[in-house]
């Protein structure tokens, strides 16, 4: 993965194929702490412990089509690559969280890249959930729900192309959205 | 680019109304974007902003675009899934933001299907 935001699209994709109806996502980053961080905590079914340690190994998959999963060991490998942490809080029938952390310093840190995009893929895809996104960087904030947005659209919904491009957009322009732009363009 | 105002959110609710008679008609075409892990990791994401940025300008309401999982092609991805209505889906191969607006404009405006990026029929199979 090219950066961090297609990281999050996946990680959230698993959460939805598990069968989540609310997704929240959290970007941090904390100069003071040198840290950056994100997370994707889902109110899916939860994963039982018996298969818990193996979510993380790139052969292990409940897909019927497939024979790996790459979707969380490469996340956890780019954590590890920049001097962070992994880890995976799950509980049957309570959701799962999973949490990556990085060294902001770090020369490997991948940029977040096009964050507005990631929304729109998952809001385009399936418009149905909920999705929740907190951004934090030093004393700035920026918060997102579509729950909100549904409430304000009344009758329109929220899988209308300009409706899906206006997210896009504010999002990204509320993030830093030149830089995303620009990392679009190579993607 | 612009933030998600208060004035826009009313000018969508209005549009939305004043066409909601045209939209009654249900939809023509159906776009599914694969989106496992490695249609992300080669661009599927790109090719679903480009198709939702054709159909904001070019206004267009009965289109339908979603996501699926992984399909099991993976090294033919990213792929998308175009179902003109009472037609075959047709299955598209490598595609890019580009290819994708060349598939908008000829298969789901015009109705002549890509031939150039669709998947060999019978060729693979999902199952
Ligand atoms: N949020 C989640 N809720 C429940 N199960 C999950 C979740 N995320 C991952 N899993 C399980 O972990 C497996 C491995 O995930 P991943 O590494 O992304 O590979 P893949 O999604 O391609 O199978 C999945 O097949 C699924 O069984
Ligand atoms: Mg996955």
């Amino acid at each position: 993965m090219k950066d961090l935001s297609l990281h999050i699209l996946d990680i959230a994709e698993n959460s939805i194929n598990a069968g989540a109806k609310k997704i929240v996502l959290r970007i941090v980053e904390d100069p003071v702490k040198d840290l950056y961080s994100i997370s994707v905590e889902d109110d899916g079914p939860g994963i039982g412990v018996d298969i818990l340690h193996r979510v993380e190994d790139p052969f292990f998959t409940t897909n019927r089509k497939k024979k790996f999963g790459l979707g969380i060991p490469l996340l956890k490998q780019a954590a590890l690559d920049c001097g962070g942490h992994f880890n995976i809080t799950s509980n049957p029938g309570a959701g799962t969280t999973l949490f990556a952390s990085f060294k902001l310093s770090h020369i490997d840190l991948k940029p977040l890249g096009d964050i507005g995009s990631t929304m729109l893929a998952l809001i385009c895809g399936h418009p149905e959930i909920r999705y929740v996104l907190f951004y934090e960087k030093g004393d700035f904030y920026y918060g997102f729900d579509t729950d909100e947005l549904k409430e304000a659209l009344g009758e329109a919904p929220v899988n209308l192309p300009e409706v899906l491009m206006s997210i896009r957009n504010s999002i990204n322009e509320s993030t830093g959205g030149r830089a995303a732009a620009m990392w679009k363009a190579n993607e | 680019m612009q933030k998600l105002t208060i004035d826009d959110l009313k000018k969508i609710k209005e549009q939305y109304a004043a066409t909601f008679n045209l939209r009654q008609g249900g939809y023509k075409a159906k776009v599914t974007v694969h989106m496992g892990t490695c249609g992300i990791a080669a661009g599927a994401r790109a090719v679903m902003n480009s198709i939702v940025e054709e159909l904001a300008s070019n206004d267009v309401k009965d289109v339908i675009v979603t996501a699926s999982g992984c399909a099991g092609f993976c090294s033919k991805e990213p792929m998308a899934t175009v179902e003109l209505l009472g037609a075959a889906p047709v299955k598209y191969c490598y595609l890019n933001a580009e290819k994708m607006k060349r598939i908008f404009r000829e298969h789901i405006q015009q109705g002549n299907i890509v031939e150039e990026y669709a998947l060999v029929m019978g060729s693979e199979t999902s199952y």
